[in-house]
């Protein structure tokens, strides 16, 4: 495409013009394209659920097929439940990986753990499903609620790790600087000042992992089994809310469906709000993606 | 360090657990397409089938589009649009999976058989993947969800490489009298290796997809070359069966397919990393 041929054929130009403009409106079509699902899936649930939500859904134990009413407290407590456990294994080894990927980030140790952990956050949750099954469940000859909360964890970690390294990268290196230079040690900077710096960053990237492992179902199927009566104990079954949605979902009872569809609302209320609060609390800060 | 054990303790694990069912089909089991918990006879075939068309569809479906919203994300809207617009995506890419299949099986689902398929078969019948049964659910449909549910990633990722690259090269490619599209060519082809990446990883997402997979896909184990028809993935076959599974050699079986599973994201998320890395490296 020389300048001479831009200059003696204006066809050619009016053709490059045309597919300029063509190509990008189907960009800008793209884009449309891709929120369409969205707002409908967001309106669709919003509509279903709200109709069918009420105070018994959060009160009342879920009823035989047959009777109207009941609803998912048991799950409720239980997706809470394992999502403590969860927290419990995750958080503390996702903070832990993100310092020292940040911190100690000269060393080969530390890249290949990066690139471990890309490729955990890849591997699929049913996977790691099985992964709790072998190592929990097949030992203690049961379902139970500590398998399903252990699976939560493990998918909780690569998210953790990412969003405290990419917080801690954020802290300036002077402030490390000025740490050591007044002879504090290493160890004591990265945890009294480098830390605190970035703790609203880090406390709004546990929140985005317990979000997505609120709504994951996969792993739960055969860790945490499900459950249609109160347990609390967590060497039991426990119900939890996505997988009660998916037990209603693939239900053919109406009355389920509509239960199914409150719970949905629920978990996209949650996603919605949460992921509000990290844009909110992140918003100057990093453009990152996860 | 915890993390790094844990991944080789995972694929040690799942290599141990299936030992059962690995000596009696051996590679056999890869190849064959019976699947018979009665007789207690195992073969994978028809899951690795319907992982693969459903995903490879699904990344057909998703490149263009997900490469679209990139360039209209990053290159042509102006920054107070840009910022609500790429929320929304990535609030997309938060959704839970079970919310996609349960809005799949009933929204979607309907939708396609009343009109999508219809459409597709009076258009392009003569091709033997629009024939068959409409039944809603099916292998199209699975993709369609799954395209929706791995474009944010594609696109955040094509976002990323494409800030990689220089904004000198296109103001270049502006100063010799190249229109706004031809610029953001070079500048797409510049990053190819990086958008590849993006999509490598996209179809590894797809292929670990479970729920929502496992309500809209049909849950037949066949091989058929019609999207329309009902198929059945890796993933859902475990997650349908594991937990009520009669014998340890169905169970096995269904580690072993977890296993190939495990490989399979394994080494396409090896593959995208390394190809996003090499781009964002210098960046």
């Amino acid at each position: 495409m020389s300048k001479d041929s831009i200059l003696k054929n204006p066809k050619n130009l009016k053709r490059r013009k045309l597919i300029n403009s063509v190509m990008i409106s189907l960009c800008v079509l793209a884009g449309l394209v891709t929120i369409i699902p969205l707002i409908y899936i967001f309106f669709y649930t919003t509509q279903s659920g709200i109709s069918s939500l009420n105070v018994d859904f959060f009160t009342q134990l879920p009823k035989p097929v047959g009777e109207e009413g009941g609803g998912m407290a048991n799950a409720i407590v239980g997706s809470l439940i394992l999502i403590s456990i969860g927290g419990l294994i995750g958080i503390p080894v996702g903070v832990l990986s993100g310092i020292y990927i940040s911190e100690y980030s000269k060393s080969f140790l530390s890249s290949i753990v990066k690139f471990t952990t890309d490729i955990l956050s890849g591997v699929p949750s049913i996977i790691i499903g099985i992964f709790a099954y072998g190592v929990i469940v097949i030992p203690m000859q049961r379902f139970s609620a500590l398998a399903g909360g252990f699976a939560l964890g493990i998918l909780m970690i690569p998210t953790v790790t990412k969003i405290t390294e990419e917080m801690l990268k954020l802290v300036p290196m002077s402030l490390r600087e000025a740490s050591l230079a007044l002879g504090v040690s290493r160890w004591k900077t990265t945890l009294k000042i480098v830390l605190t710096t970035a703790s609203s960053g880090i406390i709004t990237g546990i929140l985005l992992a317990i979000a997505r492992a609120a709504g994951e179902t996969a792993p739960l199927l055969f860790t945490a089994f499900g459950n249609s009566f109160w347990q609390t104990k967590i060497d039991q079954p426990m119900a939890a809310l996505p997988l009660q949605i998916f037990t209603y979902a693939i239900s053919p009872y109406e009355d389920w469906h509509r239960q199914a569809w409150a719970g949905a609302f629920v978990l996209i209320f949650l996603v919605f709000v949460v992921n509000l609060l990290v844009r909110f609390v992140t918003r100057n800060k990093f453009s990152g993606n996860l | 360090m915890i993390i790094l054990a844990l991944v080789f303790y995972v694929a040690l694990e799942m290599f141990n657990d299936s030992a059962e069912s690995r000596d009696k089909f051996g590679f056999g089991f890869i190849f064959s397409s019976e699947w018979n918990p009665v007789k207690e006879d195992f073969g994978a075939l028809p899951f690795i089938y319907g992982t693969i068309v459903s995903s490879i569809v699904a990344l057909l479906i998703s490149l263009p589009v997900s490469i679209g919203v990139a360039v209209f994300l990053s290159e042509i809207v102006h920054k107070s649009v840009r910022t609500p617009i790429s929320f929304l995506i990535e609030i997309l890419a938060a959704i839970p999976s079970i919310i996609y299949g349960f809005w799949g099986i009933f929204v979607f689902a309907p939708f396609m058989r009343t009109t999508i398929q219809p459409m597709l078969e009076s258009t392009l019948g003569f091709l033997p993947f629009f024939q068959g049964n409409m039944y809603g659910t099916g292998l199209l449909t699975a993709s369609i969800i799954l395209a929706i549910m791995i474009t944010p990633i594609i696109s955040a990722i094509t976002r990323d490489v494409l800030k990689a690259i220089p904004k000198s090269q296109r103001e270049a490619a502006y100063a010799l009298g190249a229109t706004k599209w031809e610029a953001i060519k070079m500048a797409l082809l510049n990053a190819r290796s990086g958008i590849l990446g993006g999509a490598v990883l996209g179809l590894g997402r797809a292929i670990g997809e479970t729920m929502a997979v496992t309500m809209v896909i049909g849950n037949k184990a066949q091989i058929v070359a019609s999207l329309f028809e009902p198929a059945y993935s890796m993933a859902s076959v475990i997650a349908n069966e594991f937990a009520e599974a009669s014998g340890s050699l169905h169970i096995s079986s269904l580690i072993e397919v977890g296993f190939i599973l495990f490989g399979v994201t394994f080494i396409i998320n090896s593959l995208a990393r390394l190809l996003i890395y090499s781009v964002t490296r210098n960046a």
